[in-house]
């Protein structure tokens, strides 16, 4: 064997060693994945053509004569039936308004951390996420106690609105007391990607607006503002998404009325048991999900390259 | 003078933005002082201060159930996050390593949508494939949810570190393994040890995932604040809460101490 063949034969081992490494490492995670994420959800999408069981979960995939019984029949009942489209609609909203507050609440914590002192960032963040790792039941209950009926909050309100003659309200079990536990959990998803954002901004420029003579708002609507519009869509998707999901905030705080598509999804898959219709509607909210998402990441991608 | 003017309008508008700020921190932080502070309150509502007791604590002490739980969500705990660290850590740098495009996509996904889908699915899959829903399902759930987690806590470790010493370590010899496991591990480890925790705290936390593949036997601790809640709330709850957020708050410490970037990088 000449030379120039001996090190061909020794580069090829060393590149098959090295896609073997490189298999050996990202082969576990991988398959683990697939297996508990990626399979799963292949495995909802195809449950979603089949037929419920006669005693809950999915009918068998062939039956009797051995045909295939697959349906678009939970698909049409989505589309036909009003109910869905309206709860999904009220989902949505809940979910909007629920971004909605927790922009304007978080912007201007964003701001001051943004441009305060170094070294107070690191606490004034760290004390926007703390909350946040808390355990999530426990941030939904705490507006039990303070919005229930019982509550000091309530009963001054209530003393209050007596003075005026207006009848007592309630505050807990209303949309009111929903969006309120939705803008809760939610609110540090926001004020971090804004964070991250502002903080890189150039002072200079602000300090040019105002030597050319805006005022504070015309700084802040014509530079701080756009600048910041890939935040505002990062925090947006990231509250949007998951505020869209969820059933444990309707579920605790917003009593009968407060049912979101999350409610129903749950209901769909441990109480009626109709897993294929639960599973059209997982399908449903997983594509208006992403949708929010990529729209997210299309509205953003201009503004990143300049 | 016209700088002392605009000085005094800037002080005047961070005034304003401190004010927000103070209202935005103390929405945050209210209800969970409120929680705190009626666990130490001698009566059954959680409406009016009628004096201290520890009542609630000891009672939370002698339910056997609650402790079950927590005995299954600690085990869960200390089992998904030790699969999912390894796990994580194989992914976040096989991430940083290669140009992958099926890996970093299944790592992120689950991040990103909503959790309730992963939980379902997960569901049918269990049921379709006879695995009895119970605490081995649930750990295989959070493992899977863990990982993502893990992943780019070590990714964005791995993405700070300086090359060359790595290739440093073979220029003297050392064999790829050798180079990883006495180089890049010991670098990277406060990002493993970060993710760690993470997924840790995540596990014992997480209530969705847990809800859809747990089946009627097994309970974990948020779990069992869920029927506590659903079912008659009593200050018990605000005790378990009380304690979960002080085993939480130390975790993070103590995390916040080993990576000081890695909890805001997530």
């Amino acid at each position: 064997m000449n030379k120039a063949a001996h090190s061909a034969a020794s580069a090829s081992s060393a590149s098959s060693r090295s896609r073997l490494a490189r298999w050996l490492i990202s082969g576990p995670p991988l398959v683990y994945l697939l297996v508990f994420f990626a399979i799963p959800s292949l495995i909802m999408v195809f449950a979603s053509f089949r037929y419920a069981g006669d005693y809950g979960g999915l009918a068998p995939i062939f039956d009797e004569v051995g045909k295939l019984n697959l349906t678009f029949e939970n698909y049409t009942r989505f589309a036909s039936d009003f109910i869905y489209t309206a709860i999904f609609l009220k989902s949505l909203m809940y979910a909007s308004i629920t971004t909605f507050f927790c922009l304007i609440m978080a912007y201007p914590l964003a701001v001051l951390i943004a441009r305060s002192p170094k070294k107070h960032r690191d606490l004034l963040i760290l004390l926007v996420i703390l909350p946040f790792w808390s355990n999530f039941l426990i941030r939904v209950y705490a507006w039990m106690i303070i919005l229930g009926p019982q509550s000091g909050l309530t009963r001054a309100l209530n003393a209050v609105l007596g003075v005026f003659g207006v009848q007592p309200v309630t505050l807990l079990f209303t949309a009111f007391s929903v969006i309120v536990g939705l803008v809760y959990v939610h609110l540090p998803f926001m004020v971090l990607p804004l964070y991250a954002n502002l903080e890189k901004h150039d002072a200079a420029l602000l300090d040019a607006a105002q030597d050319l003579g805006a005022s504070a708002w015309q700084r802040f609507w014509r530079i701080t503002f756009p600048l910041s519009l890939p935040g505002v869509y990062a925090g947006a998707a990231l509250v949007f998404i998951p505020a869209l999901g969820i059933f444990a905030v309707s579920d605790i705080l917003g009593g009968t009325g407060g049912v979101m598509i999350g409610n129903v999804i749950k209901q769909q898959f441990l109480e009626t048991r109709d897993w294929p219709f639960g599973s059209v509607l997982s399908i449903v909210l997983t594509v208006a999900a992403l949708g929010v998402a990529g729209l997210a990441v299309l509205v953003s991608r201009p503004r990143r390259q300049q | 003078m016209i700088n002392l003017e605009r000085l005094k309008a800037v002080n005047k508008r961070t005034y304003a933005l401190w004010v927000v700020a103070v209202a935005v921190y103390a929405f945050l932080y209210v209800p969970l002082i409120i929680v705190m502070v009626y666990s130490f309150n001698d009566s059954q509502l959680n409406a009016e201060w009628v004096g201290f007791t520890f009542d609630w604590y000891r009672k939370l002490f002698h339910n056997d159930e609650m402790l079950g739980a927590a005995g299954n969500s600690l085990m869960i705990a200390l089992i998904a996050s030790a699969v999912s660290t390894v796990l994580g850590t194989m992914a976040g740098f096989a991430m940083h390593r290669y140009k992958l495009k099926l890996l970093p996509l299944l790592v992120l996904t689950p991040i990103a949508i909503p959790e309730i889908l992963i939980g379902v699915s997960l569901l049918i899959f269990f049921v379709m494939l006879n695995i009895t829903l119970g605490l081995v399902s649930i750990t295989l759930a959070h493992i899977a949810f863990c990982i993502g987690f893990v992943a780019i806590v070590v990714r964005s470790r791995l993405s700070g570190m300086d090359e060359s010493l790595t290739e440093a370590a073979r220029d003297c010899g050392a064999t790829p393994m050798q180079a990883f496991r006495l180089v890049t591990l010991p670098l990277i480890m406060p990002g493993v040890l970060a993710g760690a925790l993470m997924a840790f705290t995540l596990s014992i936390d997480d209530f969705v995932i847990t809800f859809f593949t747990a089946g009627a036997n097994a309970s974990t601790l948020p779990l069992q604040i869920y029927s506590m809640i659903k079912i008659a709330v009593t200050p018990e709850v605000n005790a378990v809460s009380t304690l979960l957020m002080a085993l939480t708050l130390f975790l993070i410490i103590v995390a916040s101490k080993l990576a000081p970037n890695a909890l805001r990088s997530s």
